[in-house]
């Protein structure tokens, strides 16, 4: 069957979900103080960039941004074989901080769970939150997202895309239905 | 690209491609070694184990250590404990430790295609860690990822290596390793430590240290396996006379180029192959070595744990 792709966030759409989720963590936060972000490779390190730009122009502060690979905490090393392994790149200390995960897709929440598992490792920050852009559904574990940048119900087989550009930024979120 | 390999039993079967990716690979897991907590789930409920029947302490070490830090549980069983010594042969060991399921075999042994010979009949990865004077690929991983970490790349280095080359397979491997990734090799020893036709593997034979040093950017020197000279007679007049023309001392060591690195797989006799002050000198990454070890051998046993085997494997 041929594919049917319908975007869903064009550019200014992604703009306008990170300007609010920004905003959203500085609320629920009160500011920056022992805030940091981390994104997920490869998707969510270029959003939480992207966060941490904004954060910085409505507050006129820097916050720590580091970036996590999760590979060598999968589970399925069995069933998918071995992955590529990213970086990790965490140049700060997280212990007592709060960290806002950040990824672009959340679907059955295992990788979620992977970056908690990896964060923990490194150290024991206060609260870990998480932020994503696009909440797709079908958890597999209890795990609920602190900041959405849009709800899209999808089915088991559709997939959903986030394109960025050669600088990272991010262009363009399709679902892709089979 | 992924990882296409169950086994590593040698850097002959691996690609260009392949020795890049296996190198990247641990560059990734390095970070691991430096952290608080070394440890990380990736193999967690996977069962290694290390079958030395050879004498080893750094390999098996580093060995057992990357297993460990991916959470694998690690179990050495060494010759001298085994039931080797009883009579037992091969086959019938690497059935009886098959019995137990291991996922991944790391072995040692004196014969030259030992783990070739348990990977066509074992269903578990199998793990080359120096198989008589044959190979040695994690060691010439760990060297080459030592060399690209100092010198930033690997295509067009000169590097000399200076010793026992027959019985060496240190030097082996590296040579297959080096010339694959485009640098080229200088081999240099006595005339009774190269054999012949080594020069067809695509290195530069060099009738003395002085002339294999001229301008490398890395000088290897290979331990004097005093333990394999006694089969066949010796093939030194004497230690002495092997230190004066084929050791590694200052005055030589300024013939290679100024930010050359010194290398030694370990371990060293100072003062015959190597001397003590340039194995303790600033150009040495000898203990560089031994860390990056650590690493490599990680990201061996997770793309093995993780490789399918293809069919001609």
């Amino acid at each position: 069957m041929p594919e049917k792709t319908t975007v869903i966030l064009n550019q200014s759409g992604i703009e306008r979900a990170l300007t609010r989720i920004a905003h959203e963590i500085l609320e629920r936060n009160k500011g920056t103080e022992d805030l940091v972000l981390v994104g997920i490779r490869a998707g969510g390190d270029h959003l939480a960039a992207e966060l941490a730009r904004r954060i910085a122009v409505i507050e006129g502060e820097k916050i720590g941004l580091g970036a996590i690979d999760i590979t060598m905490y999968r589970d399925d090393i069995g069933s998918r074989g071995s992955l590529p392994v990213g970086r990790t790149d965490i140049p700060f200390d997280i212990d007592d901080k709060k960290v806002v995960l950040v990824d672009d897709v959340l679907f059955t929440g295992r990788t979620i769970r992977a970056a908690m598992d990896a964060i923990i490792d490194l150290g024991r920050p206060r609260n870990i939150q998480l932020a994503v852009l696009v909440d797709r559904g079908h958890r597999e574990l209890p795990i609920r997202p602190d900041y959405v940048g849009r709800n899209v119900p999808t089915a088991r087989e559709e997939d959903i895309e986030v394109e960025f550009d050669a600088n990272h930024q991010p262009r363009e979120v399709r679902l892709i239905k089979h | 690209m992924s990882f296409g390999h169950k086994h590593i039993l040698g850097i002959e079967q691996l690609s260009r491609e392949d020795i890049f990716y296996i190198l990247d690979t641990a560059e990734s897991f390095k970070e691991i070694n430096t952290r608080e907590i070394k440890k990380v789930p990736t193999l967690r409920g996977k069962t290694i184990i290390n079958l030395f029947f050879e004498a080893s302490t750094r390999t098996r070490t580093s060995f057992e250590i990357a297993g460990k830090r991916l959470s694998a549980d690690t179990i050495n069983i060494s010759a001298s404990s085994s039931s080797v010594v009883k009579g037992e042969t091969l086959e019938d060991t690497a059935r009886n430790i098959e019995a137990m399921h291991p996922d991944i075999i790391v072995m040692r042994h004196g014969a030259s295609g030992a783990p070739h010979y348990l990977a066509e009949r074992l269903d578990c990865s199998v793990v080359n860690a120096g198989d008589g004077a044959h190979e040695h690929p994690s060691q010439a991983l760990l060297d080459l990822f030592t060399m690209r970490e100092k010198k930033g790349r690997l295509e067009g280095l000169e590097v000399a290596i200076v010793g026992d080359i027959t019985h060496s397979r240190v030097a082996r491997s590296n040579l297959y390793a080096l010339t694959r990734v485009g640098a080229r090799v200088r081999l240099s020893g006595p005339g009774t430590m190269l054999p012949p036709g080594i020069d067809r593997l695509g290195a530069t034979v060099c009738d003395s240290l002085e002339a294999a040093v001229e301008g490398a950017d890395v000088v290897m020197m290979l331990r004097i396996q005093l333990e394999r000279q006694s089969r066949g007679g010796p093939l030194l007049p004497s230690l002495r006379e092997y230190s004066r023309f084929y050791g590694l001392t200052p005055e030589k060591l300024k013939l290679a180029r100024p930010d050359a690195l010194v290398m030694h797989p370990g371990p060293m006799n100072r003062g015959v192959e190597i001397a003590s002050s340039v194995a303790d000198g600033p150009q040495n990454v000898i203990l560089d070595q031994v860390e990056n070890g650590v690493a490599v051998r990680m990201a061996l046993l997770y793309l093995v744990a993780g490789g399918e085997a293809p069919a001609n494997e």
